[in-house]
């Protein structure tokens, strides 16, 4: 297990591996937003806790495709399953690889990305804690998806179009968190929700991932 | 069809291409489950091989080959690269071995799975006569040690523990429809 996770790490930073990219892209939507909407500081910061969830979640996306289908076309994917490591052990390592490598950078960046949209003060703890509990559900969702597109030539536009309506209820609440946040108000609630949400797809969507990969490598 | 392997002994599949040699040896590996009959193979104690190797490019030969040690859970990689003559290229990224080369990467990580029986699909594609042999002695040695092979090649290895076992009378005679796979109903 181990050995797997310290292998996807090594292949993300090495040459070609994509590490950086949801960065790239989350700083390109952060800095690009002002220009699009104007400059006005009130504004900005009224849609910063959006702006800056929607910009995490999209980054997350981006590199979805990758999570499986590397390893499926060079065949790793057939002798990953018939080595001793459980299926669903191996999905989880995935999914903490792939966390690792977009969704903790864009937690780390997002305090910075806040100053550009000029996040009220008040805002930036209850924003990085709920990136920090709501994107590993992000990756787990998305490891889900990919698990269940692996093997099709081209399978980015069905993973995106399979995977957004998940999504859905973890911005909601994530977005929540970081609005009534960025407002003063209380939001112990949202969080609690989002963090429900987190956990149950960490506990769950392993055992279907594993499922669906296996339908999949026959 | 049916088949027993004793401990030891290796078994050569033949037959025409198309003919589902691999599909045959996907199914012993537990990748697909047998439309019907049975596999009292442990899939624990299988090591399978296929046309891919699962090389990573941007990996050394070393950290290829200790990925898979490690998952395994078997010791020392230095065996398997002197059995394969790797040992000068273990600090080459996989991507800049030539064909045969990565080839005999994808066949040294047999060596290190620890594992008695090997389900091997085409394993002497793009090997030069002298890795054939090398791979020839892998196999006897692993035969020697007890273990088992099930191999589907065209070529002669040269294995006197070897029988040899052509697939072509077994043709599936017309797609049964029960082949159809019951998860996309």
């Amino acid at each position: 297990m181990i050995a797997l996770l310290i292998r996807d790490l090594r292949l993300a930073v090495r040459a070609g591996g994509g590490f950086g990219l949801g960065l790239a892209f989350f700083l390109i939507v952060v800095v690009l937003v002002p220009f699009g909407v104007g400059p006005e500081t009130g504004l900005l910061a009224r849609i910063a806790p959006g702006i800056l969830w929607l910009g995490a979640l999209l980054a997350t996306l981006l590199s979805l495709d990758r999570v499986f289908a590397l390893d499926w076309e060079d065949g790793s994917l057939d002798l990953i399953a018939t080595s001793p490591l459980p299926m669903e052990g191996v999905v989880s390592v995935k999914a903490l690889a792939h966390w690792l490598v977009t969704g903790l950078p864009l937690v780390l960046a997002s305090p910075l990305f806040g100053l550009l949209l000029s996040l009220p003060e008040a805002g930036y703890l209850p924003m990085i804690l709920s990136l920090l509990i709501g994107t590993p559900a992000l990756s787990v969702i998305g490891t889900f998806g990919a698990a269940l597109t692996v093997g099709l030539k081209r399978g980015g536009l069905l993973l995106s179009l399979l995977v957004l309506p998940l999504y859905v209820p973890t911005l909601i609440f994530g977005a929540e968190v970081a609005r009534r946040g960025a407002e003063g108000m209380e939001y112990t609630v949202p969080l609690a929700m989002l963090a429900g949400i987190s956990f149950g797809a960490m506990a769950l969507l392993p055992f279907a991932s594993a499922a669906v990969l296996r339908v999949n490598l026959r | 069809m049916s088949f027993t392997l004793a401990p030891g002994r290796a078994l050569i599949l033949r037959g025409p291409n198309g003919i589902g040699k691999t599909t045959l040896l996907r199914t012993v590996a537990g990748l697909q489950p047998p439309l019907k009959g049975r596999i009292g193979l442990d899939r624990e104690a299988m090591a399978y091989a296929a046309h891919a190797d699962g090389l990573k490019a941007v990996l050394s030969v070393e950290e290829n080959l200790g990925f898979w040690a490690r998952v395994f859970g078997t010791g020392s990689i230095e065996p398997a690269l002197q059995g394969f003559a790797l040992g000068e290229l273990r600090h080459r990224p996989a991507g800049a071995l030539s064909a045969g080369q990565k080839r005999r990467l994808g066949l040294a990580r047999l060596l290190v799975t620890g594992r008695p029986v090997w389900v091997l699909d085409e394993p002497t594609v793009s090997l030069d006569v002298e890795a054939v042999a090398m791979f020839g002695a892998a196999v006897r040695s692993h035969l020697a040690g007890g273990g088992m092979a099930l191999i589907a090649t065209h070529i002669d290895l040269g294995l006197a523990e070897a029988e040899v076992l052509d697939v072509g009378p077994f043709r599936a005679r017309a797609p049964a429809p029960e082949d159809f796979d019951e998860v996309f109903l």
